[in-house]
């Protein structure tokens, strides 16, 4: 690995986050407030679109904005136009993470999914909830604006295929509840809302939520670790993997997800309790299994679309021989274009040969040919039996490369310790298809005694 | 918030801005929540399975309420807090951590360590009057609505938004 692109200046980065940041900064006070900052943030952002495709669009939307009469398809042409910019973004970034990894890319990037849908009456509520922020501002939220978002989010959630929206919306709207009134709030998490907020906007619009198969996937899938993303209300875990094709063209790099909405009483190991039984691959990339894929589906972004019926269980495969073996070949799929932001960025890596060091805060830092990456030891579930100390002791790691607040950083899936001159693997996901670890099995019976409660309370009250 | 310098937090796209709910037994309290300007919950009757109360207790003012689900006002909540809301403080404490509902509540707590019991001494000691805005069934609903989360299968498209959603070691 060239881990001294890591510290080299992307070109054009700075000038594209002043953009963003300019008009972020706008919506702390809300899009049709006098903005005190001269040009005003939505007038920033258009210009550095000039001589895009969204350049016209943007300009009138900044102007309308500035001219206190914005509606809501003008705030969507300004969430697509912070969208666009972040995903140039994305690719400067992942470009960089790509040369300094090694890692080639597949193919062009995915089509767009034709609007072929009619816009559904849930995705105008969730348009004009959205809308009612931007006017407000992140400083003029109250309960009554931000509880606007519950029966959009209940009446979504039993469709699947609005579950990406839903997922957003919910954890979105609890942050904002947590920080009413914004009036008394003294600091807002100003490029995050935005993002949310952004995302939110472009998922209302028809289409824009669907990422169709492309095709079928057949051959051996190795894991390599397990990437767990949760709010209080909906929880997702992510497997990634490299899939070695049947017909023997080049390995590639895939994932596997599986998410399912929860209450925020469910926690720790009861997340993996829901997610379980509907990913036969957790319980082997736990047990440090491979499985056999027949004809599973896969979209263009080289994440399967999961069943079970198309998987079987596999010889044993050991992730840190998969990353260390079949890893550096695995060509990876292009990220579909309205994905494309900096948060989306996880590139698998293996990595030897650091010192690992733990400052006073806690925060761990792998010091790799000189450079220094930050771990984000954060990010590890607290569910499973890796801790910040086993990476800081660990000599080989698994990570996934991710950028964040201007910095490229490793988020640890599993490290290699050495104990007694015996090497041994340590995986976040250990736990995902059960365990036999004391620690875990508290946390298994605390978290079956907690679902119990609740259904027996959800069979006694709902539906009567 | 004018244009100087953002701190890490705030040009962060993963900040984490509130933490995990503490995991803690559900049998007593089945719900809690700080919503609406109230701590509000559910508490299992101690004697009948089929019966729930729903408790609360304003923020600022303190103003309590204790009812059945079916409107019933609770015999103990008559001129202070029952056992149901010192249960509903205790497991509030327990599951976001005492400093989150201590200003939630805006309450006004003794030096040292704050457990459930000192904080509803805390507020009962202002003599807090009976909440008159019977909000009983919108807690009951918000509660249903919390349960009905269980009811939705998982899906195994990707969900990408969740990238900005990492989990967090920190405790509440």
């Amino acid at each position: 690995m060239r881990a001294d692109l890591f510290a080299e200046p992307v070109e054009g980065l700075d000038e594209a986050l002043a953009a963003v940041d300019a008009f972020d900064h706008a919506l702390v006070a809300g899009l049709l407030r006098a903005q005190a900052a001269e040009p005003a943030g939505p007038t920033v952002l258009a210009q550095a679109l000039a001589g895009t495709p969204l350049a016209g669009r943007v300009a009138e939307a900044a102007g309308k904005a500035a001219a206190g009469a914005a509606g809501e398809d003008h705030f969507v042409a300004l969430a697509a136009g912070r969208t666009a910019l972040l995903g140039s973004v994305h690719d400067a970034l992942l470009t960089r993470i790509e040369e300094a990894v090694g890692r080639s890319r597949g193919g062009e990037a995915a089509p767009v999914a034709s609007a072929g849908r009619p816009a559904a009456n849930l995705l105008t509520a969730a348009r004009a909830w959205l809308s009612d922020l931007a006017r407000c501002g992140w400083q003029g939220i109250d309960h009554e604006v931000v509880s606007g978002a519950a029966e959009v989010v209940s009446a979504m959630l039993p469709d699947p295929s609005l579950r990406r929206l839903a997922a957003l919306l919910d954890g979105f709207a609890a942050e904002l509840a947590a920080s009413c009134p914004g009036a008394s709030a003294e600091r807002f998490p100003v490029r995050r809302w935005a993002d949310l907020w952004s995302r939110g906007m472009l998922l209302t619009l028809p289409g824009a939520a669907v990422a169709p198969v492309a095709g079928t996937a057949d051959g051996r899938l190795l894991p390599l670790g397990i990437d767990v993303q949760e709010h209080a209300t909906a929880a997702q875990a992510q497997v990634h993997a490299v899939l070695e094709p049947a017909d023997g063209s080049a390995p590639r790099l895939v994932r596997a997800s599986v998410s399912v909405p929860k209450p925020d009483t469910v926690v720790g190991a009861g997340i993996w309790q829901l997610l379980r039984p509907h990913l036969s691959l957790l319980a082997a990339a736990g047990e440090g299994r491979s499985m056999q894929l027949t004809g599973m589906p896969v979209t263009a972004e080289g994440d399967l679309v999961w069943s079970d019926d198309h998987a079987r269980p596999g010889e044993p495969a050991e992730a840190f021989a998969t990353a260390r073996v079949a890893l550096p070949s695995a060509v990876a799929a292009a990220t579909a274009p309205l994905d494309r932001h900096p948060a989306r960025i996880a590139v698998p890596v293996f990595l030897e040969g650091y010192t690992a060091r733990t400052d006073d805060d806690g925060a761990v830092t792998f010091t790799i040919a000189g450079l220094e990456l930050p771990v984000d030891t954060d990010r590890i579930p607290a569910a499973g039996p890796l801790t910040p100390e086993s990476v800081a002791r660990s000599s080989a790691c698994i990570a996934l490369v991710r950028w964040d607040a201007g910095t490229f950083g490793v988020q640890p899936l599993a490290v290699e310790t050495t104990v007694r001159k015996k090497v041994t693997a340590v995986h976040a996901g250990a736990w995902a298809g059960g365990t036999a670890d004391k620690a875990g099995v508290r946390a298994e019976k605390a978290a079956t005694d907690a679902a119990k409660v609740l259904s027996e309370r959800a069979g006694r009250l709902l539906r009567k | 918030m004018g244009d100087g310098t953002l701190s890490d937090w705030e040009r962060s796209s993963t900040a984490r801005v509130i933490p995990p709910a503490r995991s803690r037994k559900l049998a007593k309290v089945p719900f809690v929540e700080l919503a609406d300007g109230r701590l509000q919950g559910v508490v299992s009757s101690g004697s009948d399975i089929g019966r729930v109360y729903v408790s609360s207790v304003a923020a600022g003012s303190y103003a309590f309420a204790c009812s059945t689900n079916n409107n019933r006002p609770c015999g103990g909540a008559r001129g202070s807090f029952c056992n149901h809301i010192g249960a509903l403080i205790n497991e509030s404490v327990l599951q976001y951590g005492a400093e989150r509902v201590v200003r939630y509540l805006k309450a006004e707590v003794p030096e040292g360590e704050v457990d459930g019991a000192v904080l509803a001494s805390a507020m009962r000691s202002t003599r807090p009057q009976m909440d008159e805005t019977k909000a009983a069934a919108s807690v009951f609903s918000r509660f249903l609505r919390h349960l009905a989360y269980l009811e939705h299968g998982p899906v195994t498209a990707p969900l990408p938004e969740m990238h900005f959603f990492p989990p967090t070691r920190a405790v509440a």
